[in-house]
């Protein structure tokens, strides 16, 4: 019998990969001997596994495709740039919940694994070669994220957001299973490039295609949080601990960007005819339910999950324009919401003392006499998140509507500017309330010296990347030429 | 009819009965372990059908895991089982129905083999020597090495957050250290004074301690 071989193993484009598991191990064995006391050494040990992968993902940059484990993997210039903003994502996120945790005797050893392997499943999805590999990066992320959300014991919120999360979540992965499934019976493939050739001979608009397709679509629209598929992101922002929150917000949603590109326009892209029509009904019911459910909302969180809702159909209108310029467009919209969403969960945990959830709007009132510079920053985010130029979120939508336009669907466009409008009412009443209500308590703003250097930056990067947007139009044209 | 053929039709009918034995079993335990008998059937007959690898692993994860589970969680749970018989009569009809499908459906399944004709040559014998195991094997260490690799972490993932929601340090909880006990010496419990024999006192009792009088 024929010794077995592996069929292009080329283990080193997988390189950063398998860092971040042997990173992930370690971490979990030294987080098992440490005393309560330096538990601040898991914290400096992930931050540390986040930097050496980024090095790692850095000297094997790859400038095309280039596949390993026979198929299963891929690594090109788009994964590279996605999984690098994902490890700051992570970091910046680390970085902002450190206090927070700390005050409230969160700080444990297993938010920081379990933030790992959650961007572990980020960079699984992002170089996924094939459906099953899709399918474990979605697994990996989502598992993690459930356990997150639960973290906090003492929480019956928490809890009780995590047990809805968990189970609509599972949901959601049997939906996604079984459009693979189907497509699968279908082509005879997993492949993601093999499936692009073999669905075009099996013929893109075969009934139990579709059919597969639908299911896939309604999958990805469940991680994404796109309406209808939305129930769950309004009550696990608000449920879940504030750092928690933090990092659902942001970097999944690279992933659910990579998740979507991969599947859609890379293995079923020859029914792009069919998925752009689904995507089409998605966007414009994120736009119009998450923008005009957020202005009833008097929680912060509950406030900016609508707002992620909306903000995932603009995600979605580049996506659906099916071009390059669309995929593009999407991709930076979803590095600039990233950016922004950061910013505005990273404001609330500055915010917040010991036994005091700053999550309400009504705490941010007169925010501008207690720290006038932290109000500045918290105006500039609003002000990009609502798209105002010159902020990044103004050049976002710019990108996403052009890329709409092009395809013909002026309508649509019509239909996302003035939802936009509608969104610019709730984010500026943010801004309201700290300029011109009185400040309920003179409770000066606490919040450790990293938090606020952090969030000064992340505050001038909205405005610097508005005023020059052209370094990262150039970073994602590079990635995705 | 051959062994193979009489092995077939006796295993096949101990899992008819194992199977009856389940839905008509008073005891939920009882059912349990009808249920563990009739994986036990199936997994040999497989092991007929020269797939050892599914029926090893039928043993292994139903009845080594799967159904220990629900034995325990049968024992555990206070069922009431004749609550759990009043709605009999409710979803009897339902039952019945999808039970007429399945009857249905595997007899389409044998009706159209039937008219197609099973023939010898369609049923591609394996070469001697040929081990599924091995082939299945070497599928998931070669073409499938990356998502079997990435699985393993998934049940890592899992193991740490089952820890993280389950696990908790309680004030107040009076558990045993075992490495304490273990480790524990004599002289940990014991103390041993070394003192002057007794002796018959003739004093009165306020005489006997010294310091008292000065």
């Amino acid at each position: 019998m024929s010794e077995p071989v592996i069929a292009n193993l080329n283990l080193a484009a997988a390189s950063a990969e398998i860092f971040m598991v042997s990173a992930i191990c370690v971490i979990l064995l030294v987080d098992v001997f440490l005393s309560e006391r330096s538990r601040w050494v898991t914290y400096a040990l992930s931050l540390l596994a986040l930097v050496g992968v980024a090095c790692v993902t850095v000297s094997n940059g790859v400038d095309g495709r280039v596949s390993a484990f026979d198929g299963s993997f891929v690594a090109d210039p788009l994964g590279d740039l996605l999984k690098l903003f994902a490890y700051g994502t992570v970091a910046v996120a680390f970085m902002y919940s450190h206090d927070y945790l700390r005050r409230r005797g969160l700080f444990k050893g297993e938010y920081f694994i379990l933030g790992l392997t959650a961007l572990l499943g980020i960079m699984v999805m992002i170089s996924a070669g094939s459906l099953i590999t899709v399918y474990l990066g979605v697994e990996l992320l989502s598992l993690s994220l459930y356990a997150m959300v639960a973290f906090d014991r003492d929480s019956g919120v928490a809890a009780e957001s995590a047990m809805k999360y968990f189970v609509l979540g599972a949901i959601a992965s049997g939906t996604l299973l079984y459009g693979f499934s189907i497509v699968y019976g279908l082509t005879g493939t997993l492949q993601l490039d093999e499936l692009a050739v073999a669905v075009r001979e099996v013929g893109a608009d075969k009934l139990g295609l579709i059919f597969g397709l639908a299911f896939i679509i309604a999958g990805v629209a469940f991680k994404f949080g796109a309406v209808p598929f939305h129930m769950w992101v309004p009550d696990v922002y608000h449920g879940a601990p504030t750092p928690v929150t933090l990092f659902i917000g942001t970097a999944p949603k690279i992933a659910s960007y990579i998740l979507a590109i991969r599947v859609l326009a890379e293995g079923l892209d020859a029914m792009v005819a069919t998925w752009q029509s689904m995507l089409i009904a998605l966007a414009v019911l994120s736009m119009i339910i998450g923008n005009v459910v957020a202005i009833a909302q008097t929680n912060l969180k509950r406030m900016l999950a609508y707002s992620t809702i909306s903000h995932v159909g603009f995600i979605l209108l580049g996506i659906l324009a099916g071009t390059a310029e669309g995929y593009r467009a999407s991709l930076f919209y979803t590095l600039a919401y990233v950016i922004m969403a950061i910013g505005s969960f990273g404001m609330i945990l500055l915010l917040s003392r010991a036994g005091f959830e700053a999550d309400r709007i009504d705490d941010f009132r007169g925010l501008n006499r207690k720290s006038p510079w932290f109000a500045a920053m918290m105006m500039m985010l609003m002000f990009s998140t609502a798209g105002v130029p010159p902020f990044v979120g103004f050049w976002a939508k710019i990108a996403v509507l052009g890329a709409i336009v092009d395809v013909g669907l002026v309508w649509l466009a019509a239909v996302a500017v003035v939802l936009s409008v509608v969104a610019a009412f709730y984010y500026l009443r943010v801004v309201k309330v700290m300029y011109f209500d009185e400040p309920t308590d003179s409770v000066a703003v606490e919040g450790g010296g990293t938090v606020r250097a952090l969030l000064t930056l992340n505050g001038l990067a909205v405005l610097v990347l508005g005023i020059f947007p052209g370094a990262l139009i150039d970073l994602c044209a590079r990635a995705l030429p | 009819m051959t062994i193979t053929e009489i092995l077939f039709y006796a295993f096949s009918a101990v899992l008819v009965v194992a199977a009856l034995g389940v839905i008509t079993a008073r005891n939920p335990v009882h059912a349990a372990l009808f249920l563990v008998f009739a994986f036990f059937n199936s997994a040999i007959i497989w092991l007929l059908l020269e797939a050892e690898f599914l029926a090893i692993v039928l043993v292994l994860v139903y009845v080594g895991a799967v159904m220990v589970l629900f034995l325990f969680v049968v024992m555990m749970l206070d069922v009431d089982v004749a609550k759990m018989r009043e709605g009999f009569t409710r979803y009897a009809p339902l039952g019945i129905i999808i039970a007429v499908l399945v009857v249905v459906e595997i007899g389409s399944v044998v009706w159209v083999k039937q008219l197609e004709g099973i023939s010898e040559a369609a049923v591609t014998v394996t070469p001697d020597g040929y081990s599924n195991t091995r082939a299945l094997g070497e599928l998931l260490y070669t073409k499938y090495l990356y998502p079997f690799e990435l699985a393993a972490v998934l049940l890592l993932l899992a193991i740490v957050a089952a820890i993280v929601l389950t696990m908790r340090q309680r004030t107040g909880l009076k558990a045993q250290d075992v490495a304490a006990q273990v480790s524990v010496r004599a002289r940990d419990r014991i103390r041993i004074v070394k003192m002057d024999a007794e002796k018959e006192v003739a004093t009165p009792p306020e005489s006997q301690s010294p310091g008292s009088q000065p």
